[in-house]
């Protein structure tokens, strides 16, 4: 491994002079299981690690319901999922919380790596990473998931759909980094899921995957958010796709539909873990196979991962 | 669940019983020391430089900015390297210039495999060292990288061996056409009349088959510590499967007297035959030298997957002839196998392998042995047969399925017995092939009903011929009646125990009372690898002899105690004792006992070459696959999946179990989703545990076995090795299992998502 | 590179760490405290031989940096053992046969210990599942899932 140097940044505001101070090649340090590999592997460029693991901000994990109807005058709590971004997996797929509003997230979390990469392994982390292939993008998408980012310049929130730029490069200007993470409160009756193609069952980076979420209104689609990852040279939001599903049913013919827009709309290429064609088809079978299971949740199923 | 096939046997006391294995503590409690685990003072950590090319000349290498990085000690090239005393020498796969060997290890004018050693460095701490490697400067000339078979195998293919050693061995690539040629050998084995055999077929079929190269995947790196004493004697520690084959490879290379070198065999983590190959020893050795300290060097799992000895890719072609009862007439049999840079591939292994289930009037057998610019391949579990009797298996199943007979009675209608002849000439002992494929028919698995939508059923058959060779082995007795016993067999998977368990036997004395030791090549006579499936057999038989030296020698004590001729008295294992003239008894305890007073401590030995004391048992399984195939994503899942095997007589069945099930998961990984993959110039794509895609825990069914019985007359319990075989019937059941559930027949290896989404498109647009 | 010093609190003890900051927690705990119990297999966190428990959770030590672990808890294979007794899931192992070469039983033996404190009683699924991090490529796991199996049930070989 290279040589470097590692701080504990003792708050958030200390993080950002660390970071400030180190330049280029400092970088914030979560989990750990991408960047160590690229530190050790020469490649990333890394002289000093800023590890943001024990600060109140990054280890959050709380959802607040929306306020009730009849809650007292003046009561109001923001409404959502906040996870910070050191926060390990194990912890995100294993809240009751993220369980009952969130399944994407836990179908998703629940499957990067073995359960000793899910010890370190964060959400946060996952994001900054921006790899096309990375698994809980796709999920985050579609959940309307929003990084909190601090840096010199101030906080700033980023929708994870506009996070990624580029193979492993995103919207993050030097110094900043990922606090957290939000997802707004799901609809009451709504659903999500996610799904991955891999030849194995555990380990492999994905071949596609695909995550939905809908809300219904009576039996008709109210809102519908669709991403896929491994497909494009950064994880793809299909708002157009997911647009037309709203305002009529989610009806065999209409999955058929988006399945077969999804996979024109996705930009994959050839490389040793699948082939353009095969991505291509992955996506038209992973998009139905969501839509059906967010669909199935939403109507109150219980649709194991 | 395991079933064992045979009587229930009360001639036995510790064999067929299941006692834990001496090294169980250690290993469950991480105090086992593994080659990586050794540490000695002042000892540096070396780096090895890797080729980035395929194919280039190494123009210059520079390392003076290395050398003047502080902490670096020594920088080794191929120039440091002695030229061999003899210039050729004697491998497993032929006779091959002995230059060659040193410039696999290090290169000399030429790189022929990504990841090909250049040069090595020694530092104080391994992070030094791997930064002096990347300081090494090297001048290439890239060539064409020769990436495939059919690139190897073109009229203008360039030549990887052109430095004109290759003259030094005969029938060593011999021109082709009067041309240069990257066919380092041609043979033809077989027998018989083939045109004869064809016209009188009622059916012909001809296909052709295709495998990926693969590596055994074991979990623990290579790695080799040296210290060269200034006295010139040399040490080393090292994983391996064999320290007596590893000291002849590197006194071979570094010109050593064999008595001068001593190899110490660590704890190994895993083999497969892989660790029988010099990599690192040697440059562990010289850097060594040059520093005057214990150098260690450890590969990382890049360099093991990229510049290790994996298993050949390979092309068949194969035409078989039968009757229309399903009785086969001819197979004609063509295996092109990838050797890598240097030759010796184990394309012999395969020929001989191919139609070893089946008698086959007339046959004939080609293999070619074919280098490219990757790495040199070495042996694998059962080295070449899975590729050799996967097209054989294939082809069976689309016969029998073309004949509308059930696919193992086909087998059984042309299964081989006692005194059928191989391939090769030589001919089939007493063997269980017959017991194996009934076992199959009248299996439970095999009996039932496969139930749901694209699932379906294969099985195929496996044979090995088995290994036999030299083994050592010596017991000492001590005064309280605890035996040490040493062997030179490397524990891989259980010898210990194995080993100690037959020991008991022949003593009658308890398993627990064996103290079971692997001895290194200074303390312990010769003894060939762990492999081939050759030591529960040919060390059991050393083993077996040392127990009667000590009962001979323990007969004499006896009867000097009770002052009457050595032959009056008898050992009888039954109860551990010496029986005398007029009804005198003596326990095994109290003999030991006695020893120091009545001449001093004894001690048993034995060295054995197996083929002088008994046969070498050949080895045949069948396995039941089920399958299901997702039609949308080419996915395909074990359902549940039966191991049938002939083990002769487990010594221990919970081990010998565990070789099966560990085979047929190896199996499973070449028929379904391991594979190198390489780009045109030669780089592999995959060189990591993340994408070489080995079976994961929740990737399999439980590995249901079946041992059959059928004991080898040529040894004392009848074993015969049991750790080859289950690794070669995975290929063709499970590809018969995916046509028995979506119709389609894979010819190649593995049976990839991306491979069943393909043969779907196919199998739809034909339809 | 400049050392620094701080404490690691491994298998119940505190030990004094010297190191470059780049070293990570397998090879602090297996060059400096010298339990060489866990095992390198791929530097990558793809092959669980590494596996570690910090704080009680299940971690591979090759994607932990040493400097990350101060002042939390680490339990390595050595740490496993109490008072002289092997942990039951260790003594299944040998009683099951589950071991061959043994070089990733440290690691697999560390994430059932994890799989059983989460959930004592899996199913064999939920046994693979938790173990699928491990490659093992010796025994093809059937036999490792039985001795999981047979602590979780308390049934003794």
């Amino acid at each position: 491994m290279q040589a470097l140097k590692y701080a504990r940044a003792a708050s958030v505001d200390d993080a950002i002079r660390l970071l400030r101070d180190g330049g280029e090649a400092a970088r914030v340090l979560a989990g750990g299981t991408d960047l160590i590999v690229q530190a050790r592997e020469r490649r990333r460029e890394v002289h000093l690690l800023v590890d943001i693991k024990r600060l109140a901000e990054t280890m959050v994990l709380a959802y607040h319901a929306p306020t009730p109807p009849d809650a007292p005058p003046g009561f109001y709590i923001y409404p959502g999922l906040e996870v910070g971004a050191a926060v390990p997996l194990y912890r995100v797929y294993g809240d009751p919380d993220v369980q009952r509003h969130y399944r994407a997230l836990v179908e998703a979390s629940h499957v990067i790596g073995g359960t000793a990469i899910q010890g370190r392994a964060t959400l946060g982390g996952n994001l900054a990473n921006a790899s096309p292939a990375a698994d809980s993008i796709p999920a985050m998408m579609a959940l309307g998931g929003v990084a909190r980012v601090v840096g010199a310049g101030g906080t700033r929130e980023i929708p994870v759909a506009e996070f990624c730029t580029g193979p492993g490069r995103s919207a993050l200007q030097p110094t900043e980094f990922i606090v957290s993470l939000y997802f707004p409160p799901p609809a009451s009756r709504s659903g999500s899921a996610w799904e991955r193609f891999i030849p194995r069952n555990e380990m492999d980076i994905a071949v596609v995957n695909a995550a939905a979420y809908l809300a219904f209104e009576g039996d008709t689609v109210s809102e519908a958010r669709l991403a896929l990852g491994a497909v494009a040279p950064t994880p793809l939001a299909l708002p157009d796709v997911a647009a037309a599903l709203v305002g009529r049913p989610l009806d065999d013919a209409a999955i058929d539909r988006a399945s077969a827009a999804a996979s024109a709309a996705a930009r994959p290429i050839s490389d040793m873990r699948g082939t353009e064609a095969q991505r291509r088809r992955l996506v038209g079978v992973l998009v139905g196979r969501v839509l059906r299971k967010a669909a199935a949740r939403a109507r109150g199923e219980e649709v194991p991962a | 669940m395991t079933t064992t096939e045979s009587a229930p046997s009360t001639e036995y006391r510790v064999i067929g019983t299941n006692p834990v294995r001496p090294d169980g503590v250690d290993k469950v409690t991480g105090r086992a020391v593994y080659g990586a685990d050794v540490r000695l003072p002042g000892m540096l950590y070396g780096k090895v430089l890797r080729s980035p090319h395929a194919h280039a000349l190494v123009k210059r290498v520079d390392a003076s900015k290395a050398l003047a990085l502080p902490g670096v000690h020594a920088v080794l090239t191929n120039a440091d390297f002695p030229e061999p005393l003899e210039p050729v020498m004697q491998t497993v796969r032929g006779p091959q210039p002995t230059r060659w060997d040193t410039e696999r290890i290090l290169a000399g004018r030429k790189v022929l495999f990504r990841g090909h050693p250049v040069a090595a460095v020694c530092a104080t701490d391994p992070h030094v060292a791997e930064d002096a490697a990347a300081l090494i400067e090297v001048e290439y000339e890239v060539l064409q990288a020769v990436a495939t078979l059919d690139d190897a195998l073109a009229p203008d293919a360039p030549i990887l061996h052109d430095d004109g050693l290759a003259s030094l061995v005969d029938g060593l690539f011999d021109p082709v056409d009067g041309k240069p040629s990257n066919i380092a050998r041609q043979f033809t084995l077989g027998f018989g009349d083939l045109e004869a055999g064809f016209a009188q077929a009622d059916i012909v079929l001809e296909r052709q088959y295709e495998t990926a190269m693969y590596h055994q995947g074991y979990i623990e790196p290579h790695n080799a510590t040296a210290v060269w004493n200034r006295d010139g004697k040399v040490t080393i520690w090292t994983s391996t499967q064999g320290a007596f084959g590893i000291r002849q490879n590197v006194a071979r290379v570094l010109n050593l007297p064999l008595g001068d070198l001593r190899v110490i065999p660590a704890e190994i983590g895993g083999g497969f035959g892989a660790k029988n190959v010099v990599y690192l020893e040697p440059i562990a050795a010289l850097l060594s030298r040059k520093t005057g300290r214990p150098v260690q060097l450890t590969m990382n799992r890049t360099e093991v997957l990229e510049a290790t000895g994996p298993t050949s890719g390979t092309r068949s072609w194969i035409k078989v002839g039968a009757t229309k009862e399903g009785k086969l007439l001819a197979a004609d049999v063509r295996l092109e196998f990838e050797a890598g840079a240097y030759p010796g591939s184990p394309v012999a292994g395969g020929a001989r392998c191919a139609l070893g289930p089946y008698v086959v009037p007339n046959q004939r057998v080609v293999g070619l042995d074919v280098v490219l610019n990757r790495p040199k391949t070495a042996a694998y579990r059962a080295p070449g047969a899975p590729a050799g009797e996967f097209p054989v298996e294939s082809i069976l199943d689309e016969l029998a399925e073309q004949l509308d007979i059930d696919p193992m009675e086909l087998r059984l209608r042309n299964c081989t017995a006692l005194g059928m002849p191989r391939s090769d000439g030589a001919v089939q002992g007493n063997i269980g092939a017959r017991e194996v494929m009934q076992a199959v028919i009248s299996h439970p698995h095999y009996r039932s009903e496969t139930v749901g939508a694209d699932i379906g059923r294969g099985v195929a058959m496996g044979f090995w011929q088995n290994g036999g060779g030299e083994s050592s082995a010596y017991a000492m007795v001590h005064a309280d009646g605890r035996v040490t016993l040493v062997t030179g067999s490397v524990d891989i998977g259980g010898q210990r125990a194995a080993l100690a368990m037959q020991f008991a036997e022949a003593m009658g004395i308890a398993y627990e009372d064996i103290n079971s030791l692997v001895g290194d090549t200074d303390t312990i006579g010769f003894t060939g690898n762990t492999g081939g499936s050759r030591t529960t057999f040919a060390t059991g038989w050393a083993v077996y002899q040392a127990a009667m030296d000590v009962r001979e020698q323990l007969e004499q004590r006896a009867a000097r105690i009770w002052e009457c001729a050595a032959d009056e008295v008898a050992y009888d294992p039954s109860d551990a004792a010496l029986h005398g003239p007029d009804g005198k008894v003596m326990t095994f305890k109290e003999a030991a006992r006695r020893l120091p007073g009545t001449g001093g401590m004894i001690q048993g030995q034995a060295d054995i070459v197996s083929t002088n004391v008994g046969k070498v048992g050949a080895c045949f399984g069948a396995h039941i696959a089920d399958v299901h195939v997702d039609r949308e994503t080419g996915k395909v899942t074990v359902l549940r999946y039966t191991a049938v095997q002939d083990v002769g007589k487990a010594i221990h069945p919970a081990y010998v179990e565990g070789q099966i099930q560990g085979g047929a998961v190896q199996g499973i990984g070449m028929a379904l989703n391991e594979e190198y993959v390489y780009d045109s110039n030669g780089r592999m794509l995959n060189a990591s545990f993340l994408d070489y895609r080995m079976p994961v825990a929740n990737d399999l069914p439980m590995i249901d076995t079946v041992l059959v019985e059928v004991p080898n007359p040529g040894h004392p319990y009848g074993v015969r090795g049991v750790g080859e075989v289950p690794i070669i019937p995975p290929l063709g059941a499970i590809a018969n299992a995916i046509h028995d559930a979506i119709g389609v027949r894979v010819t190649s290896l593995p049976a990839s998502p991306r491979v069943i989404l393909e043969l779907l498109d196919e199998q739809a647009g034909g339809a | 590179m400049a050392k620094i010093a701080y404490t690691l609190h491994v298998n119940g003890e505190d030990h004094e760490v010297y190191a470059e900051p780049n070293l990570t927690l397998l090879e602090v705990v297996r060059d400096e405290l010298r339990l060489t119990g866990a095992k390198e297999g791929c530097g990558t966190g793809d092959c669980g031989a590494c596996t570690m428990h910090l704080d009680g959770e299940n971690v591979t030590s090759c994607l932990v940096l040493g400097v990350e672990a101060q002042g939390r808890d680490v339990l390595t294979i050595e740490g496993l053992a109490q008072d002289g007794k092997l942990h039951p899931l260790q003594q299944a192992f040998i009683d099951h046969g589950a071991l061959q070469c043994g070089f990733c039983i440290p690691g697999m033996i560390l994430s059932g210990v994890a799989l059983l404190e989460r959930n004592p009683h899996p199913t064999r699924e939920e046994i693979r599942q938790g173990i699928a991090g491990n490659l093992c490529r010796c025994t093809g796991y059937t036999k490792i899932v039985d001795a999981i199996e047979a602590v979780a049930t308390g049934v003794a070989h």
